[in-house]
Order: C-alpha cells, then sequence, then structure tokens
C-alpha cells in the first residue's frame, strides 16, 4: 500500500524532472542557435586568411531598367564555383538592402553555382570557355517580383557579374532547387542558356549608366 | 545538341517536343491568311496590314498582382480590347490571342499569330514594378546577319528551327520598337527598352514589340500614377494606337 505522503513525493519528482527537461533543451537550444551565428559571421575555411579582391557586382535599377557596376572589396575562396557563388550572394545581398534600386528580399538566394567547359563546336579551335549552372533557391523565385522587366533584371544581374569577374564564364544557365524550371516568376525564359556577355554591361563599371 | 547535364537536356527535348508537334515554317509567307479571324471581326476594314494583340497570361495564369486586388491578366484583356476599337477607329483589322478569362498556350498564342500574316504584334504585360512603359524585342540574333536564327546564347543548334521564328524580323521589330518608343515619348511616357525572352516572342513570324505596362514613378514635373488610373492607360493606348497607324504609313510609302 503507497501512502499519501508518498505519491505526493512521486508527483513532485515528476514535475521536477519534466522541468529540468525542458530546462535542459532550452538551454541545448540556446547553444546551438549561438554556435550557427557566430558560423554564420567567422569567415568561411575557404576564404580565412585570403586577401580580399576587388570585385564588381552589376547592381540592377528597375526605374530605368540599367546595370551599374558597384566595387566591392571580397575575400574569395580559391575554388571556381564556390568563387562564383560567393559573388552572386553578395549580388543578392545588394537586392536585400534597405533603399535598394530592385528589392528583392531573399536571405539565401543562390543553392550553388556549378561549372562546366562549353564543349567545342565542330571547326571550333578557341577556348569556348565555361557554363555556369546557377542553381536558384525556390525563396528567390517566391520573392521575385513578377514581370518581365524586374525578371530580366535578375538574371542580366547575376550574368554581367559572373561575367565581368571571371571572364572564363561565356554561358549561364538557371535551375531552381536543383529542378529545370519554365520562367524566373511567369516572364524570363529559364529553359534556356544565356550568353553571359549577354548582359552588355560598359567596361568602365565606374561610368556604367544605362548599361542595356 | 550539345547539352552534357542530363536534367537539362531533357527540360529542352520536353519543352521543345510540345511546341515540336506543331512545329511550322518559321516564313510566314507558307502560312495562309486568316480570313475567318480577319474579316469576321470586322468585315469593313482594310485587310493588308493587319495587327495581333497578345494580351497575356489568362484563365489560371494570373500574371503579376498589381496591387488593390488588380491581376495582369485583367488589366492586358482590358488594354488589349480598348487598344483593337482605337484601331478599328483608324480602319485596322486586329486579330486578338484571346477575349475571355482562359488559359491560352503559347503555341496557341503564336499559332494565332502567324495565322494572321500580321505587320504588327504587340504581346501586352503590366508589372508593378518600374516606371513607364517597358518596351521589349527577342533577344534572338537576327537571321542572316551576324546570327544564323539561333539564339545569341548559342554556337551551336540548340534550340529547335520552330522556336526562332523571330530571328527573321528582328530588324522590323526593332524598328517598330522605335516607332512605339516615339510615340510614348511624344505623350510624356517615360520608356525603357530592352531585349528579352519571353513566350511567345520568339515563335512569332511578324514585327514583335512586347509592351509591359508599369505604374507612373512621380518624377521632377511628373505626378506619380498608379498603374490603374484609368488617363493614364488611355494616354498609353493611344500612344500606341497612333504608332500602329504610322507604322502603317510608312508601310504604305515604302
Ligand atoms: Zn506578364
Amino acid at each position: 500500500m503507497i501512502s499519501r505522503a508518498h505519491k505526493l513525493l512521486f508527483g513532485l519528482l515528476l514535475l521536477a524532472c519534466v522541468a529540468m527537461a525542458a530546462v535542459l533543451i532550452r538551454l541545448r537550444n540556446r547553444a546551438q542557435d549561438r554556435l550557427q551565428e557566430q558560423a554564420a559571421a567567422a569567415p568561411s575555411m575557404q576564404t580565412a586568411g585570403v586577401p580580399p579582391t576587388e570585385v564588381t557586382l552589376y547592381v540592377p535599377n528597375d526605374l530605368d531598367d540599367s546595370l551599374t557596376g558597384v566595387h566591392e572589396d571580397l575575400a574569395l575562396p580559391q575554388d571556381a564555383s564556390a568563387e562564383a557563388q560567393e559573388l552572386l550572394a553578395n549580388l543578392v545581398a545588394a537586392f536585400r538592402a534597405p533603399g535598394s534600386s530592385h528589392p528583392l528580399d531573399v536571405a539565401n538566394g543562390v543553392n550553388e553555382v556549378y561549372l562546366m567547359p562549353v564543349p567545342k563546336a565542330a571547326g571550333e579551335t578557341s577556348d569556348p570557355g565555361q557554363m555556369a549552372v546557377v542553381d536558384l533557391s525556390g525563396a528567390l523565385v517566391s520573392a521575385q517580383p513578377s514581370g518581365i522587366e524586374p525578371e530580366t533584371l535578375t538574371l542580366l544581374s547575376m550574368m554581367a557579374t559572373l561575367h565581368a569577374n571571371m571572364p572564363a564564364i561565356t554561358e549561364v544557365h538557371f535551375l531552381v532547387d536543383g529542378q529545370p524550371h519554365a520562367t524566373l516568376a511567369g516572364h524570363a525564359d529559364l529553359t534556356r542558356t544565356y550568353l553571359a556577355s549577354e548582359a552588355n554591361p560598359t567596361p568602365n563599371p565606374e561610368a556604367a549608366e544605362g548599361t542595356r | 545538341m550539345r547539352w552534357t547535364e542530363a536534367g537539362l537536356a531533357m527540360a529542352l527535348a520536353g519543352f521543345g517536343g510540345a511546341f515540336g508537334q506543331a512545329a511550322r515554317p518559321a516564313a510566314p509567307q507558307a502560312a495562309q491568311p486568316s480570313e475567318s479571324m480577319a474579316t469576321a471581326t470586322q468585315p469593313q476594314t482594310e485587310t493588308h496590314f493587319a495587327v495581333v494583340l497578345d494580351a497575356a497570361h489568362g484563365g489560371s495564369d494570373t500574371g503579376a498582382r498589381l496591387g488593390n486586388g488588380a491581376l495582369e491578366k485583367n488589366l492586358t484583356l482590358t488594354m488589349a480590347e480598348r487598344l483593337q476599337e482605337l484601331l478599328r477607329q483608324q480602319g485596322i483589322v486586329a486579330t486578338m490571342t484571346r477575349r475571355a478569362d482562359v488559359d491560352v498556350s503559347a503555341l496557341t498564342r503564336a499559332e494565332v499569330a502567324n495565322h494572321a500574316q500580321a505587320a504588327v504584334c504587340l504581346v501586352i504585360h503590366a508589372t508593378a514594378t518600374g516606371s513607364g512603359v517597358h518596351l521589349f524585342t527577342t533577344s534572338l540574333a537576327p537571321a542572316g546577319g551576324s546570327g544564323t536564327g539561333q539564339p545569341v546564347t548559342a554556337a551551336g543548334p540548340r534550340i529547335l528551327p520552330w522556336a526562332t521564328a523571330q530571328a527573321a524580323y528582328v530588324t522590323d521589330s526593332l524598328k517598330l520598337e522605335s516607332e512605339l518608343d516615339a510615340a510614348l515619348v511624344h505623350a510624356e511616357i517615360p520608356v525603357t527598352m530592352g531585349r528579352a525572352s519571353v513566350a511567345p516572342m520568339e515563335n512569332l513570324a511578324c514585327p514583335t514589340v512586347a509592351v509591359e505596362l508599369a505604374p507612373l514613378a512621380p518624377g521632377n514635373t511628373t505626378r506619380g500614377r498608379a498603374i490603374t488610373d484609368g488617363r493614364y492607360e488611355k494616354a498609353v493606348e493611344g500612344a500606341l494606337a497612333a504608332a500602329i497607324g504610322s507604322w502603317r504609313t510608312d508601310r504604305k510609302e515604302q
């Protein structure tokens, strides 16, 4: 026969166990968040110790349908794919900045950039360069304003930025979350491969006004 | 086909196949005029100068959300209908690719346009982004010029020829764009011009310009106007109709 006092004691112990478990879970989650924040703030292993180099990001302006070259100093990874992804990540960050001339509120716009050699056509002697397959995030597609102009500017700015800083990239193809996608947001065709130089920004980015 | 990535190749093959079944010769001379379409609606008007108005989107494809509950698919249809009436007043036949809020495939739009042997094809869009009117021509390289009728993206034939009908009309499309630009600027409407890759423009065998209406941003001397502002829309439609009238005059004089 269990006495009433024992029952009470058992109940209190059970309550204490549950409360302690809740506190422990909360502390663990906090520690995890702190670690993630530190990891995001710290330079990646790939860029640690790498001196920053000047790059040109081609930032769109929705009002006049132009691309403007903006200089930034970035520590870029040695790996070419990672370098391309870093360039586009910084471009997308410019879209998101307050007062952006091409507002696109997305934190992670590009999942990955894959580089592959463009095969030589029959009789072609020069190096045809590389194709960048840019895997856009579904979040970017959801945030992208619908329209020929805003969608085309998003693609052109990425193409121009890649081509200006990595001239070996001659062609660009876009995927969304690893899959082929018909359009960016109802207009700009993503089924085709774009020529990286199609955006045609002027060679001197400082003089780049109305670059299209 | 030079695709090295299986996923991309499959995507392209699927896209091409869907249209490829009904591929038509790119040259408009090969198509018969659509008398039923051109004359059924406007029996009294001139039949040698046909216009095609493509009200983009429709049905389940709502297009852009333009604010205050306005949808792009409705605005494009209303604009196309009013423009058709303005052209009728000038004695110009305009064929519509859709007349109601229904889904119309890019293939059907191209078929209607190419059947009409049109002197002008306007693809009408609207967006909540930017200011004024955005004019776009195809990003295809001109056929017979520096390009070969293939997209400027490709050194080799990556897209089937049916997809590049517009390549033969690039020069005329740029001239038409210039005519539209002049009329819009004359009406004090800001214009931007560019190249874009948007269905079904590349399949159209006629001088083609995509006209994308955006709200009017306030300027130094002009006041801002919403995209649904009736006066603003009418000014744009009037300018487009005037430009098409000038285009017809220019053609007659040639
Ligand atoms: Zn549209």
